[in-house]
């Protein structure tokens, strides 16, 4: 499961660079959200605007990696496609995470 | 008299497929599904509901029906109606729990980070997003048909 990170003020942000997370590889990913953020800032951005599809083991790798922060961090989320979008706000998992218009947007947030 | 007649079936689909059981596999699946169904020109939201629907049906077989240990076979059939795109999914994995279709309510959303479901989502999503959904166990088969609104003629009727 291919995932980049970078530093950016206060924030981690991780950068998913394959196109679906899906039940072929939603342990992977869960597993490398783990060992990326594992330490670090208190925020991390999750950049999803490569991810063309996610299904339900994929959302639930998602949500996993929230809770692996503990309750001192937070998971935000950017740049969600249309597609990836109406899975989130299907099953109002949009109301859990804060989302942002993509990483840029999410950076600007927090500075502001 | 009882005959087969209880068995579902899907008259001249336009796509079948048959794939062993797996994760890529279903990859492969939702492909070739989405490129067969080109001649609609879907647009984007009509063809990520018919592939996440696909993907969450597919995935509940290799994952319930067959599990790691007993790999099978999965047939996919699609027919383009005027109603919209009818599937039959088939295997011959186990049956779902007590031979019914789970009803597919969504997960509650806790406002407790650490008793946020992570999953459960997957019949919600089928239910939701699909029409007509029917499961019967029929010679040992999984059979399971739902109907996916999309690709609509709208000069019918």
């Amino acid at each position: 499961m291919d995932l980049k990170t970078e530093e950016i003020g206060d924030a981690r942000i991780v950068t998913v660079v394959e196109n679906r997370i899906d039940a072929a590889v939603a342990i992977k990913f869960k597993d490398r959200m783990r060992e990326l953020t594992v330490d670090g800032p208190k925020r991390v951005v999750l950049d999803l605007s490569a991810v063309q599809f996610i299904d339900s083991s994929g959302l639930g790798a998602i949500v996993a990696s929230m809770k692996q922060l503990g309750g001192a961090r937070v998971l935000e989320l950017a740049g969600l496609s249309p597609t990836v979008e109406k899975v989130f706000r299907l099953t109002r998992m949009d109301t859990v995470f804060k989302l942002h218009q993509n990483a840029k947007a999410a950076i600007a947030a927090n500075a502001g | 008299m009882t005959t087969s007649a209880t068995a579902l079936t899907l008259d001249a689909p336009n796509i079948l497929l048959t794939f062993p059981s797996g994760e890529f596999a279903v990859r492969e699946a939702l492909t070739a599904v989405l490129s067969g169904l080109d001649f609609l020109s879907l647009d984007l939201e009509e063809s990520g509901a018919v592939e996440l629907v696909l993907a969450e049906v597919l995935n509940n077989v290799v994952e319930h029906a067959y599990g790691d240990e007993t790999p099978g076979w999965i047939e996919v059939g699609c027919a383009h109606r005027p109603n919209g795109l009818h599937f039959l999914v088939r295997d011959e994995g186990r049956p779902l729990p007590d031979g019914v279709l789970p009803i597919g309510q969504r997960p509650d959303i806790s406002d407790v980070v650490d008793a946020l479901p992570e999953g459960g989502f997957g019949w919600f999503l089928i239910q939701d997003l699909a029409k007509d959904v029917q499961y019967r166990r029929h010679d040992g088969l999984n059979l399971l048909s739902f109907r996916i609104s999309v690709g609509i003629d709208h000069r019918v009727n």
